[in-house]
C-alpha cells in the first residue's frame, strides 16, 4: 500500500461526486435538490482545482477554488431568493410547472 | 493518512449518493454537509489546509445555514416528503444515470495512464493570500462585485 | 457674362421649388408672377448671353458649374456646352417657352390647380435647358428624363379623370422604350469610347470608328431609338395623338415646341456618330417619311381639333428627320425653330378656340367661327399657311430646303423628295380643312359663344403670328456645327421642280376649299364607296398602330401575367419559406420547457465535448 494519495484518485472522486451532482440535477424535481445538487457539482470542480494545486505544488489551484466558492456562494443567494419567489407564485418547488419557455 | 483519504472519500460518495436519494429535503441537506465536510477532509490531506477550512466554514457553514433557512422560510412538512416520494421513480433515473455512466467512463479512461504518486507539500494561507492580493487582486475585486451583486439581487427577488 | 449660363436652369427650378414647397396656398397673381416671370427671366438671361455669345465669335463655350459625381476618371459635371446648336434651341425654349407661360397665365386662370401647373412647367423648362446645354451624355439623359417626367406629368394634370391618366401613363411608357435603347447607346458608347463626354466622344468615335463599322452603326441606331420614343416617330409614335389629354398649353410647349423635338436635337449633336452609319443616317431619313405620310393621311380624318394638330406635329418632325437623313443638317434645325413658332401659334390658337367654345374639341361642332373668334381666326390662318408652307412664311423656308436637301442626294433622294412634296400636299389639305371647317361655313353650334382673349392671351398669339411670317428671315448661326458634313444644297435645281414644290402645297389648300367651302366636292360622296369607308377608318385609327401594338404587346403580356397570376418565380422562394418553418418545427420541439430536457442536453454536449478532446 503507498504512503501517498495516488493523484489519479483524487481527480477520481471529483469525477465521481460530479456525476452524482449532474445524476442529482437531472432527476430530481424539487427545485431545492437540484441546487444542492449543483452545489455538489460545483464543489467537485473545485476538489479537482485542489487536487492539480497538490500536484504541482502552486497556490494557484486554490485561488480557483475560492473564485468558484465566491461564485456558489452568489449562486446561492439568487437561487434560493428566486426559488422563495416561485414559491410564492406558485406555491410548489416542482421545476416542471416552470414550462412556460416552451417553444 | 492514505486510509483518511479513502475513509473521507467514501463518506463524501456515500452521503452524496444519500442526498441525491433523499425524500426530505432536510435530510438531503445534512447528508450534503456531510459530503462537504468529507471533502475538506480530503483538502486537507491534500495539503490545502486553508482551503479546507473555508470548504467548512463556507460551505457547510454559512450556504448550508442559508439553505436551512430557506427550507424554514418555505415550511415543506411532511406532504412534501410524499410528493418527492411519488416523483422518484425508478423510470425518471434511466437516462440520467447512462448520461452521467458514460461521462464518469470517459474521466475514469482519461485518468487510466495518468500515475502519479503525490507528495503533499502544505501549501498555507501564506501564500494563498501573497497571490490573492497579488497578482489575482483584480480577481478578488471582480468576486466581490459578484458577491454584491448577489447579495442585491437575492434581496430584490425574495422582496414580497 | 457668358458664365451666367449656369443662372439658365437654375432659374425655373427655383420657380418649380417655390411653388411646390409652398403647396398652391400662395395667390394666383403671385404664382403667374413666379411661374411665368422665371422664364421670362430666362429669356432675358439667354438672350444676353446669345448676342454675347455671337459677338464674341466663338466657336463654343464650355462651363463647369460644379461636379456631379466623380468615380475614378469618370466624372460627369454640372458643364453646360454652347454653341450653335444649343444655342438656337435655348432660344426656343426660352422664348417660345416664354410665350407660352405668359398664355398660361391666362389660359388656366380657372384651375384649382394654377399652381401646380406652373410648378411642373417651370420644372420642365429647366429640364430641357439642362437636356440641350449638356456638356455629357449623363446630363442630357438627366435633362431627358427629366422632359419625359413632366411630360407625363401634365399629360395627367386633370388626373381626376382616368382617361388622361391612361394617356399619361401611356406616353410614358411608350418613350420609356426608346429611352431604355438610348440609355443602352450611352452605355455602348461609354465602354467603347471611355467618355460621355459629348465632344470627346465624338472626336474618339470619328478617330476609332470607320464609316459603317459595326460598332457605329449600333450605337447610332440605338440613339436613334431613343430619338424616336421621344420625337413621336414611327413606330412609336403612338403616344403623341393621346397625350393631347393634357392642358393646350402643354400640347403647344411639350408636345409641339420643345419636347417632341429633343430627338431632332440629339440626332443633330451626334451628327458625326451618325455620318460613320450612313446606313442609319438613310434609315432616318426613311423613318421621317414614312411618319409623315402616315401622320398626314390620319390627319385628314380626325375631327379632334388637337389631335389633327398632334398628327400634323408628328408630320412635321418626320420632315425634321427627313432633313437630318438627307444630311440637311441646319435645314431641320431651322425646321425645327420655324415649327416651334407656327405649331406653338396653332396650338395657342386651339386653346383660345377650346377654351372659348367650353371645352369643345370636335370640329364638326363649330364652325363660321372666324367672326365670333377673330383672334384664333388669324392665328389659325397665319399658322396654317406657314405649316403649309405657303411662300415666303416661314415654313415654306425650311421645309424647302429639306426637299431640295433631298433632291440632291444621290440614288433615293427623287423618291425622299417626291414622298416629301407630296407629304406637303396633304399638309395643305388637312391644315386648311381645319381653317374652313372650323371658321367657315355655317356655324353647327356654340352660336354665341365670345372669344375669351384677354391681353395675357392675345399678345402671345400676335407675337408668334409676326414669327410664324417672318421666321424664314432668321439666320440660325449653325453653320460652324455643321460644317463638316453639310449636304451642300446647290440652288440649280430647274424652275420647273422649284415650282412644284410652290404649287402642291397651294394644291392642297384648293382642294380642300373644293370640299369643305365651295362644296364642289362632297365629302359625302366620296365617303360613299366602301373601299373610302374602309380607308377612312384605317386612317382614323392612326393606321391601326394602337391596336396593332395592342394585339402584338400587350394582348401577350397580359397573357403571360394571366398565366404566371401564380407567380411561378415566387413558388423558389416559398419553397425556402417552407423549408425553414419545417426546420423550426423540429428545432422548436427541442424547446420543452422542460429543465431535466435542457440540463440533459448540456450534459449530452459536454459528453460530445470530452469524446471529441479524448478521439482527437
Amino acid at each position: 500500500m503507498p504512503q501517498t494519495i495516488p493523484i489519479e484518485h483524487g481527480l477520481m472522486l471529483a469525477g465521481i461526486l460530479f456525476c452524482l451532482g449532474l445524476i442529482g440535477v437531472l432527476t430530481r424535481r424539487n427545485i431545492v435538490f437540484v441546487l444542492m445538487s449543483l452545489e455538489v457539482m460545483l464543489n467537485a470542480s473545485g476538489l479537482a482545482f485542489i487536487v492539480a494545486a497538490s500536484r504541482w505544488g502552486h497556490a494557484d489551484g486554490q485561488i480557483m477554488f475560492l473564485m468558484i466558492l465566491t461564485l456558489a456562494a452568489a449562486e446561492v443567494a439568487v437561487g434560493l431568493g428566486l426559488i422563495i419567489q416561485m414559491y410564492r407564485r406558485f406555491h410548489t418547488t416542482d421545476i416542471n410547472v416552470l414550462s412556460q419557455m416552451k417553444g | 493518512m492514505i486510509i483518511l483519504f479513502y475513509l473521507a472519500a467514501a463518506i463524501a460518495i456515500i452521503s452524496t449518493v444519500c442526498m441525491v436519494l433523499q425524500n426530505n429535503i432536510v435530510h438531503g441537506l445534512i447528508y450534503l454537509i456531510l459530503s462537504l465536510l468529507a471533502v475538506a477532509i480530503v483538502f486537507f490531506l491534500l495539503g490545502a489546509p486553508f482551503a479546507a477550512v473555508l470548504e467548512a466554514i463556507v460551505y457547510a457553514g454559512a450556504i448550508m445555514v442559508l439553505f436551512l433557512f430557506v427550507m424554514m422560510m418555505l415550511n415543506m412538512g411532511q406532504h412534501s416528503v410524499d410528493q418527492e416520494r411519488s416523483w422518484m421513480g425508478g423510470r425518471v433515473f434511466i437516462a440520467p444515470a447512462i448520461m452521467s455512466g458514460l461521462l464518469l467512463a470517459q474521466f475514469l479512461n482519461v485518468l487510466r495512464d495518468y500515475e502519479f504518486e503525490l507528495v503533499p507539500t502544505e501549501i498555507g494561507v501564506m501564500q494563498v493570500s501573497s497571490l490573492l492580493f497579488g497578482p489575482y487582486v483584480l480577481a478578488v475585486e471582480l468576486a466581490s462585485i459578484l458577491l454584491l451583486a448577489g447579495l442585491v439581487s437575492a434581496y430584490h427577488l425574495a422582496k414580497k | 457674362m457668358l458664365e451666367l449660363i449656369w443662372l439658365l436652369p437654375t432659374f425655373p427650378l427655383l420657380g418649380f421649388l417655390s411653388l411646390v414647397l409652398t403647396a398652391g396656398k400662395l395667390p394666383q397673381r403671385v404664382v403667374a408672377i413666379i411661374g411665368a416671370g422665371s422664364i421670362g427671366l430666362v429669356f432675358l438671361v439667354a438672350a444676353l448671353i446669345a448676342s454675347q455669345f455671337l459677338d464674341s465669335g466663338a466657336e463654343q463655350f464650355v462651363f463647369t458649374a460644379w461636379s456631379w459625381m466623380s468615380v475614378g476618371e469618370f466624372t460627369p459635371g454640372f458643364t453646360f456646352y454652347l454653341d450653335g446648336l444649343s444655342l438656337v434651341m435655348m432660344l426656343i425654349i426660352t422664348g417660345v417657352g416664354f410665350l407660352i407661360h405668359l398664355y398660361s397665365t391666362g389660359f388656366m386662370l380657372d384651375d384649382p390647380s394654377y399652381s401646380r401647373f406652373f410648378a411642373y412647367m417651370n420644372l420642365f423648362v429647366a429640364s430641357m435647358l439642362m437636356l440641350v446645354l449638356a456638356d455629357n451624355l449623363v446630363l442630357l439623359y438627366l435633362g431627358w428624363e427629366g422632359v419625359g417626367l413632366c411630360s407625363y406629368l401634365l399629360i395627367g394634370f386633370w388626373y381626376q379623370k382616368p382617361a388622361n391618366g391612361y394617356a399619361a401613363r401611356k406616353a410614358f411608357v411608350v418613350t420609356r422604350v426608346g429611352d431604355t435603347s438610348m440609355a443602352i447607346g450611352l452605355f455602348l458608347l461609354f465602354s467603347q469610347l471611355g467618355t460621355l463626354n459629348i465632344q470627346d466622344m465624338l472626336h474618339a468615335a470619328d478617330a476609332q470608328w470607320a464609316i459603317g463599322s459595326n460598332y457605329a452603326v449600333l450605337a447610332s441606331l440605338l440613339l436613334l431609338g431613343g430619338a424616336v420614343g421621344k420625337s413621336a416617330q414611327l413606330p412609336l409614335q403612338t403616344w403623341l395623338p393621346d397625350a393631347m389629354a393634357g392642358p393646350t398649353p402643354i400640347s403647344a410647349l411639350i408636345h409641339a415646341a420643345t419636347m417632341v423635338t429633343a430627338g431632332v436635337y440629339l440626332i443633330a449633336r451626334n451628327q458625326v456618330l451618325f455620318e460613320l452609319a450612313p446606313d442609319i443616317q438613310l434609315l432616318v431619313a426613311w423613318i421621317g417619311l414614312a411618319t409623315l405620310l402616315m401622320a398626314g393621311f390620319t390627319a385628314m380624318t380626325q375631327h379632334d381639333i388637337k389631335r389633327i394638330l398632334a398628327y400634323s406635329t408628328i408630320s412635321q418632325i418626320g420632315y425634321m428627320f427627313l432633313g437630318l437623313g438627307v444630311g440637311a443638317w441646319s435645314a431641320a434645325i431651322f425646321h425645327l425653330m420655324t415649327h416651334a413658332f407656327f405649331k406653338a401659334l396653332l396650338f395657342l390658337g386651339a386653346g383660345t378656340v377650346i377654351l372659348s367654345l367650353h371645352h369643345e374639341h370636335d370640329i364638326f361642332k363649330m364652325g363660321g367661327k372666324r367672326k365670333q373668334l377673330p383672334v384664333a381666326f388669324y392665328s389659325f390662318v397665319i399658322g396654317s399657311l406657314a405649316l403649309a408652307a405657303f411662300p415666303f412664311s416661314s415654313g415654306y423656308f425650311s421645309k424647302d430646303e429639306i426637299l431640295l436637301a433631298a433632291l440632291a442626294l444621290e440614288g433615293p433622294g427623287i423618291w425622299l423628295w417626291a414622298g416629301g412634296v407630296l407629304g406637303a400636299f396633304f399638309t395643305g389639305l388637312y391644315s386648311f380643312r381645319l381653317v374652313f371647317v372650323v371658321f367657315f361655313g355655317e356655324s353647327r353650334g356654340h352660336h354665341d359663344a365670345q372669344e375669351v382673349a384677354g391681353f395675357s392671351m392675345a399678345t402671345p398669339l400676335f407675337i408668334l403670328m409676326f414669327f410664324s411670317i417672318f421666321g424664314g428671315w432668321i439666320t440660325i448661326p449653325v453653320e460652324s456645327v455643321f460644317s463638316h458634313g453639310e449636304a451642300h444644297v446647290e440652288h440649280h435645281v430647274s424652275a420647273l421642280l422649284h415650282g412644284i414644290m410652290i404649287v402642291v402645297p397651294l394644291l392642297g389648300i384648293g382642294v380642300s376649299y373644293l370640299f369643305y367651302v365651295s362644296k364642289t366636292f362632297s365629302v359625302e360622296k366620296l365617303m360613299a364607296s366602301s373601299l373610302a369607308q374602309g380607308l377612312h377608318k384605317f386612317w382614323f385609327s392612326g393606321w391601326g398602330m394602337d391596336r396593332l401594338y395592342d394585339t402584338l404587346f400587350v394582348k401577350p403580356f397580359l397573357w403571360l401575367a394571366r398565366i404566371n397570376r401564380n407567380d411561378l418565380v415566387d413558388w423558389l422562394y416559398a419553397l425556402i419559406v417552407e423549408l425553414t418553418r419545417a426546420a423550426h418545427g423540429l428545432v422548436v420541439r427541442s424547446q420543452t420547457g422542460s429543465l431535466h430536457w435542457y440540463a440533459l442536453s448540456v450534459a449530452g454536449g459536454l459528453l460530445l465535448l470530452v469524446f471529441l478532446g479524448v478521439l482527437l
